[in-house]
């Protein structure tokens, strides 16, 4: 089958790669923000086996572990889906577990970079396979007949030839005896015959949500529980110095107020103030009355007018270094029919998780036990024991529903934050950290801000025979910082003959991370806007302008090496995307209300392909996006398709947001916004009332979609903006050029 | 002082400050957690709770505001997940991360309860203030007409629920 083999050749480079870079199996994947993240991490070889994952029960029923945290994208549901389709058993029958942290148990445990699927597609199908052949050979032996000949299905084997039959559960305790069968020789389900696969399947946690039951970090609740606010020095990287401890301590529920040095790390434990309370509103109560002396230390004189300014005098000089370089782009300008200039710029982003960062902790006799919506708690253990000079063995960490990640729990600073209270407090007594807005906005990873500095040159033909892209990001060293950096070979490179991208790098002080679709969600809406202003500039359609593009005979790709996307952008499953969104839109076969226009966006991303096209109506400067026809290719199986739907929705109005309002300004080194009054969210009222969502079903590996379906909306709508108003937004927010929502 | 509270029909007698938030009281003092914690101001919803027939931002509502008015919280919708509201967002699996959805679903309860067969127009009136970060925002809207058609096709049963 030919979906089956190119699984197994991804997983073969997968382990090519794991020798080269010495445990960090998973670099070649990931564009570099998670790189950052993985090469901090040397987890073991695991060997996942069925008995870390299911529990047959008496009655026939069976508990599935969720191996990964869960934030909203629906992996608590969907993983356990894969192992209950190839253990043959019915849905109904299974109850799924949140596991712990536990690496040597279930491996690389995270929610991020869209990896669910591209990792454990294989992985969970092996478990479910190899749980059904030990209890498959437990019944072949038990009636001495060969294995070949039973067949299992809903919890059952079944033996045609002596008409035996028999449940899962009656089989258990001597499947348990079975040897786990080498995972290399397991026949998977034809995924014709998939049950569970491919079916609507409803979040397992729905019943809880709707009933108000607990289940977030928020939530967790022990006896005899505190509550904690922690208060750092609102410029980053600034310190406690001294604070009125003595006055918080008398206020009412206060039992401790002190101050923390930190670590030294922003990613970890910064400086602040404990103040710790009876109940969590006392604390914050508590926390009106206190007054900190700080040390701002040196980002206080940062700003983002600063950086504009900085960029915008990097612009004409010469990059600091060059990303990439083909053929000889300033003489290819001079054949150019038409070439066009222009400056992009994209602001700081707060991922404003609709929960605040949270975590329970509690401290006794030389053990932790903390509660967490981190999005890879794993990666956090290490660094804890080591700065609380504890064995990463007394650590104990669960892993609660966070109220969304979006790339925010990829950091543990909350969960370092609450363990060193609970540890500082002491006795057992648990203790939850909860962050107030204003503490969310106020002390993210950011998604940092960047500036494009871009000319093209377009032949008489309409072909891009020139491209250069000065890419002005932050970092020092020639490193840049989390989340700053662009991919060498980021569209359109490979596709234009004289193509260079240049980067320089401003120092900062603002702490940058990855947030969904990282780099992505900035760079598609420069690409794209800037591929349809050489589209207008040559008069063609600027679908036609796109697709010719992709039709370009591409260079070859980058080998190897840290930080490449590992699967190469493949250029015909693009122009699929975009031909279907083309045609599914009606693209220049419709006639079009007043002021109304189409817009195309496409980008590839963490091994996903989208397009969209956007009809927008413009009156006076309001928008109103009318419909969104979106069309993705993440290869042969979508898992869970009511939960794929509600993703892709949600990417498109994530990305709406970040379009139109979404802006955190850095002044004197700290940020500006503090809560959704500055910094909002698409409303339902602004939503688009129609996203028509269609996934082209590929021979590939299916891969993740968390990330990919977000950043193509952006420079769909923008582009039809530009269709019907003439302005060019190049800039964003939208709300700078004085767009809003209709 | 002592308050006293009647919310989801059980009467509690709550010993906090006048200016305490209902938000803070019900989750920290009563310990009942559905109700949720957003951003403390208004802006996004999450809180939500019905003051008598009302649906209000409880981390804007001092408990000394609530006087006689009987609180309905999120686990006061039905006792078994059977509103119409409940069973419509559950058919619709509405939520992503869920966060946000008890506060969707009280504002959405309190727009049914006064138009039983909403207009688009009222229901962008009614949810407007409910930020979704996931943007799970047109499932909310199939969901409160999805629970308007539940509610009338068994209305002998669940009207008064609503």
């Amino acid at each position: 089958m030919p979906t089956m083999e190119k699984i197994q050749i991804n997983r073969r480079s997968f382990l090519k790669v794991t020798a080269m870079a010495g445990g960090g199996m998973l670099l070649a994947l990931y564009a570099s923000p998670l790189d950052e993240v993985f090469a901090q991490m040397r987890f073991p070889e695991v060997k996942l086996v069925p008995a870390s994952f299911v529990m047959i029960h008496p009655d026939n029923t069976f508990t599935i572990m969720a191996k990964n945290p869960e934030t909203g994208n629906g992996v608590r549901t969907m993983l356990p889906m894969i192992i209950a389709e190839e253990l043959d058993v019915d849905w109904k029958s299974v109850k799924v577990e949140q596991a712990d942290v536990d690496s040597a148990k279930y491996g690389l445990q995270i929610e991020g970079g869209s990896t669910a699927v591209p990792l454990n597609w294989m992985a969970m199908r092996q478990i479910g396979r190899a749980g059904r052949q030990m209890i498959v050979a437990a019944a072949a032996q038990t009636w001495s007949v060969p294995e070949s000949e039973c067949t299992t299905k809903s919890g059952t084997v079944q033996h045609e030839g002596s008409g035996k039959s028999a449940t899962y559960a009656e089989l258990a305790t001597k499947a348990a005896t079975m040897p786990v069968p080498n995972f290399q020789t397991l026949k998977f389900k034809d995924p014709k015959d998939y049950a569970i696969i491919g079916h609507p399947t409803a979040d397992v946690d729905d019943e809880k949500i709707v009933g108000g039951k607990p289940l977030y970090g928020i939530d967790v609740s022990l006896p005899g529980m505190l509550g904690a606010v922690f208060v750092k020095c609102p410029v980053f990287g600034g310190k406690a110095v001294s604070a009125n401890l003595d006055e918080i301590k008398q206020l009412p529920g206060v039992r401790h107020a002190f101050i923390v040095e930190g670590n030294g790390n922003i990613s970890e434990l910064s400086s602040g103030v404990a103040i710790v309370a009876d109940q969590w509103y006392q604390a914050n109560h508590a926390r009106e009355k206190l007054k900190v002396q700080w040390d701002e230390g040196p980002t206080a004189s940062e700003s983002s007018e600063g950086y504009l300014q900085q960029a915008q005098a990097l612009a004409p000089q010469k990059p600091q270094q060059i990303l990439r370089h083909d053929g000889d782009v300033d003489s290819a300008f001079g054949n150019a029919a038409h070439v066009v200039e222009a400056f992009y710029a994209y602001p700081f982003l707060s991922h404003a998780t609709m929960e605040t960062r949270n975590t329970t902790a509690s401290y006794k006799d030389g053990k932790l036990e903390i509660w967490t919506t981190s999005q890879l708690p794993g990666i956090g253990v290490m660094p804890l024991s080591q700065f609380l000079k504890m064995s990463p063995k007394d650590i104990t960490v669960h892993m609660i529903r966070g109220g969304g990640g979006f790339g925010r729990g990829l950091v543990n600073d909350y969960f370092f934050e609450a363990a060193y209270i609970a540890k500082t407090v002491g006795g057992g007594v648990p203790v939850k950290l909860l962050w107030t807005r204003e503490d969310d906005m106020h002390h993210d990873f950011y998604r940092p801000a960047g500036y494009h500095s871009l000319k093209a040159g377009v032949d008489a033909n309409g072909k891009i025979i020139a491209w250069k892209n000065h890419f002005i990001s932050f970092g020092s060293n020639g490193r840049f910082a989390s989340a700053a950096n662009m991919e060498a070979d980021e569209f359109p490179a490979r596709f234009v003959p004289n193509y260079e991208l240049g980067t320089s790098m401003m120092p900062t002080g603002i702490p940058t991370g990855a947030m969904r679709a990282p780099g992505s969600n900035a760079i598609a809406f420069v690409i794209q806007s800037f591929i349809d202003e050489l589209a207008n500039a040559s008069g063609k359609d600027s679908v036609e302008f796109l697709v010719d593009l992709l039709n370009v005979e591409p260079l070859p790709a980058p080998t190897g090496g840290m930080g490449m996307r590992g699967a190469p952008y493949i250029a015909a499953r693009m122009r699929a995307c975009v031909e279907r969104a083309r045609d599914n839109s009606g693209w220049g076969k419709r006639t079009l209300p007043a002021n109304t226009a189409l817009g195309i966006g496409a980008h590839f991303c963490h091994m996903g392909y989208f397009a969209d096209v956007a009809e927008v109506t413009v009156t006076g400067n309001q928008v109103k996006v009318n419909k969104i026809w979106t069309v993705g290719d993440i290869g042969s199986q979508i898992i869970n398709p009511t939960r794929a739907q509600n993703i892709v929705a949600g990417g498109i109005i994530d990305g709406m947001s970040q379009l139109m309002d979404y802006e955190i300004n850095i002044d004197h080194g700290r940020a500006t916004e503090s809560n959704f009054n500055g910094y909002e969210p698409v409303r339902l009222t602004e939503a688009p009332p129609d996203i028509h969502i269609e996934f082209l079903n590929t021979k590939y590996a299916p891969t993740g979609l968390g990330e990919p379906p977000l950043p193509p909306v952006l420079p769909a709508i923008a582009n039809a903006i530009f269709k019907v108003t003439g302005k060019r937004a190049r800039r964003l927010p939208l709300k700078r050029e004085g767009f809003s929502w209709a | 002082m002592p308050y006293k509270l009647t919310i989801n029909g059980t009467h509690h007698t709550v010993d906090v400050p006048g200016d305490m938030p209902l938000l803070w009281v019900i989750r920290d003092v009563l310990k009942m957690h559905g109700t949720k914690f957003g951003c403390g101001i208004g802006q996004c919803g999450c809180c939500t709770v019905h003051l008598g027939d009302q649906a209000v931002r409880s981390c804007l509502t001092p408990v000394s505001a609530v006087g006689h008015r009987h609180v309905t919280t999120i686990e006061g919708l039905s006792p078994d997940g059977t509103h119409p509201v409940q069973r419509a967002w559950i058919d619709g699996d509405v939520p992503q991360c869920g966060y946000c959805q008890a506060g969707q679903m009280m504002s959405a309860s309190a727009l049914l309860k006064k138009h039983p067969h909403p207009t688009n127009a009222e229901i962008d009136a009614a949810m407007e203030g409910n930020l979704c970060r996931c943007g799970c925002y047109l499932r909310i809207r199939e969901a409160i007409l999805h629970a308007a058609e539940l509610a009338h096709g068994t209305e002998d049963k669940s009207s008064a629920a609503l």
